[in-house]
């Protein structure tokens, strides 16, 4: 059953604006990842920056600039999401369209420019700089904030963080509160931007890679952190209008936690294995009819070893799977909405892409780990995210044609 | 669709002067003056001792609603769905990596990197308490009591599942202080659950309406109730202290409020 239409979707990340940038990148099998320095992080990494960041939000939304929310603004004037949601506002109240975002550091991008500035003053008494807006930038909230002034809505919103599975989460949520009737709509979606928070935290824990990420890889030696902003409209199953509905549906998701660790995952998987056997109960479906599982696969030494062992554990060894971290790095609290979107597009475009940048398959994993991208029908796609804290998060997305044809 | 009832199981408020629910209730009822004094320390009794040295006050904080919620619960704790919902997660943190940040020799401590995120305190929960059902860490500002409580009835009523809300806020460090001036440090909670059980004190349903918070009638808890995210819940613990009314609204985002109805439960006696 249909927990949850999802009738547009958007992705901006360093693949590109707008899901055909998406489409032709996996096509081509072109990663985004780039030996690059992010402001003045003189680490040596690999990271997918998005460009053209560099323009102040307009006069209206101003209060909001910073660089977390200027990508979230291009990313909802791609795939005429601007005007999809001009579209909902008429079909729906807008106090009736819910805002549910998920982020890890908003725009602490912000702050960390501030501080900067701070110390230069040599004085612990000094005040932080007037343009240092914390409300609108740093603050977490500060996401759904944007998203609602941006699109002129007025609906329940709420920012899940619960680090890398934040935006895969607001799906669930969005799907309750449209049970609950606190909203008809729902925009749901994630942005995380490029910080030097996350790129010298997770390099002070370890696991950032000095070489591009390579996930599944019997070399692999951590992440590369990418930036990117994704959204979705989703809608009750029956649509009140679906004229140019995306064929979308949301099937199950899966919450749990593991229980285990801050910032390991347990490694036998059994969050992972549950967090997808969640979402395959919650969906009735036996793991057989999934086509393709987009993994979490962070490149991380614990990360790919347990997930795997999740992954076989419910669906055995044959299904394929594979990572799409090698094309936009780890987007963090994006990563959720992103691998949602680009789940939605392998049944769009009938794609099992590679694991990118896997150049010999860590012989230990038993999953099936696609090394070559392939192309065939597909149906049912599940999407894995995990997050510090042992929060697991799947979700169970199908095509609305594939499942109607099921139940004539 | 909106009088599905969640049913409340206990409650915690903690804030300068008032250490838990039992003496905050004495003061909502008007037994006892409210006098603001400095909170003592909290130890979390279920954190391992290591980590119990090391929690920053927003854990503890987080821990000493959680453990005042859960102590005397019918249901066992690891089957609490957990909603923790905290405006500002840990600035201490925050602003002790961007310091870090500052410096030319950038040393970020893996430490403060990992409990950094928004979700360390129900981490640590659901690790200490072996918790591995849903558990959600949101921000919603000044509002994060009234949309957490949302969360929190949308998994009873979704999810069929008892739920954990912790609300919690500590203050911000200098400078940043000056760009958050959240006074006071202040948690808040409720365990909610799907059906009537024998510790349950009221049930609760709840809408969005365009309306304006209920004021404290005191005015030194009307005070305290804009002084911290947390704080916001006052005007519903009130009401469930006193029993006088039937309905009470609290603040939201862009002048709506959380309208909530209580009902009450057909005890002989209701032990609040």
């Amino acid at each position: 059953m249909s927990l949850l239409r999802i009738t547009h979707f958007t992705l901006t990340s360093t693949l590109g604006n707008g899901r055909n940038a998406h489409v032709d990148a996996l096509l081509s099998g072109t990663t985004g990842l780039q030996q690059h320095h992010f402001d003045d992080c003189h680490l040596s990494c690999w990271i997918g920056e998005v460009k053209g960041l560099d323009t102040p939000l307009h006069s209206s939304i101003k209060q909001f600039d910073c660089r977390n929310h200027r990508l979230a603004w291009l990313g909802l004037q791609q795939d005429g999401f601007l005007d999809a949601v001009a579209k909902l506002r008429e079909n729906y109240d807008p106090t009736r369209i819910g805002v549910f975002m998920g982020t890890s550091t908003a725009g602490i991008h912000a702050a960390e420019l501030a501080y900067r500035q701070w110390r230069q003053h040599n004085d612990t008494h000094h005040a932080l700089p007037d343009w240092f807006d914390y409300q609108h930038t740093q603050n977490l909230y500060s996401v759904a904030d944007f998203v609602k002034h941006a699109l002129q809505l007025n609906g329940h919103s709420l920012v899940i963080s619960t680090a890398c599975s934040s935006s895969a989460k607001v799906f669930a949520a969005a799907y309750r509160s449209i049970a609950l009737g606190l909203c008809d709509a729902a925009i749901v979606g994630g942005i995380d931007s490029l910080c030097l928070t996350t790129l010298y935290g997770f390099n002070s824990l370890q696991l950032i890679s000095i070489d591009m990420c390579r996930p599944a890889d019997v070399n692999r030696r951590g992440i590369s952190i990418g930036e990117a902003a994704g959204f979705a409209i989703v809608e009750a199953p029956q649509l009140k209008h679906d004229l140019h509905a995306l064929p979308f549906t949301l099937l199950g998701y899966g919450e749990c936690g593991d229980a285990y660790h801050m910032s390991s995952p347990d490694p036998q998987g059994h969050g992972a294995a549950t967090s997808m056997q969640l979402a395959l109960s919650r969906a009735g479906l036996d793991p057989s009819v999934v086509d393709y599982i987009n993994l979490h696969g962070t490149g991380t030494l614990a990360n790919d070893a347990a997930e795997d062992k999740g992954v076989t554990t419910i669906f055995g060894t044959h299904i394929p799977c594979s990572s799409t971290k090698g094309w936009t790095g780890h987007t963090l609290g994006a990563a959720g909405i992103v691998e949602a979107g680009i789940a939605m597009l392998c049944i769009e475009q009938g794609l099992l892409p590679q694991s990118l940048n896997t150049q010999q398959k860590d012989p230990s994993l038993n999953a099936n780990i696609l090394l070559n991208t392939q192309r065939k029908t597909v149906r049912h796609v599940m999407s894995n995210s995990f997050g510090f804290g042992g929060s697991n998060c799947s979700l169970l997305f199908a095509d609305i044609n594939a499942l109607n044809k099921a139940i004539i | 669709m909106n009088q599905l009832i969640s049913y409340i199981e206990a409650i915690s408020f903690v804030a300068p002067g008032l250490p838990d629910w039992h003496q905050t209730q004495s003061v909502l009822r008007d037994e006892v003056a409210y006098i603001s004094s400095e909170l003592v320390d909290y130890q979390p009794n279920l954190l391992p001792s290591n980590e119990r040295r090391r929690a920053s006050p927003t854990v503890r904080m987080a821990f000493r609603v959680a453990e005042e919620l859960t102590q005397n619960s019918s249901i066992h704790v690891d089957q609490l769905a957990c909603v923790f919902s905290s405006a500002d997660g840990d600035l201490t943190i925050a602003q002790r990596i961007c310091r870090a940040l500052a410096e030319p020799a950038r040393l970020v401590s893996p430490t403060d990197f990992h409990n950094s995120v928004h979700n360390a305190a129900v981490g640590y929960w659901s690790i200490a308490t072996r918790t591995k059902g849903p558990a959600t860490a949101i921000a919603a500002f000044d509002y994060s009591f009234a949309t957490g409580l949302l969360e929190a009835h949308s998994m009873v009523q979704i999810e069929k599942r008892a739920a954990l809300l912790v609300v919690y806020d500590v203050p911000a460090p200098p400078p940043l202080h000056v760009n958050r001036p959240v006074a006071i440090p202040a948690g808040t909670g409720l365990l909610l659950t799907s059906v009537c059980t024998a510790n349950t004190i009221a049930g609760i349903s709840m809408q969005i309406e365009e309306c304006t918070s209920t004021p404290c009638s005191n005015a030194a808890i009307e005070a305290l109730r804009t002084s911290n995210p947390a704080a916001r819940a006052l005007p519903l613990l009130q009401t469930l202290a006193r029993r006088e009314r039937h309905q009470v609204n609290i603040d939201m985002d862009n002048q709506r409020c959380l309208q909530i109805s209580l009902h009450s439960i057909n005890k002989n006696e209701v032990h609040l």
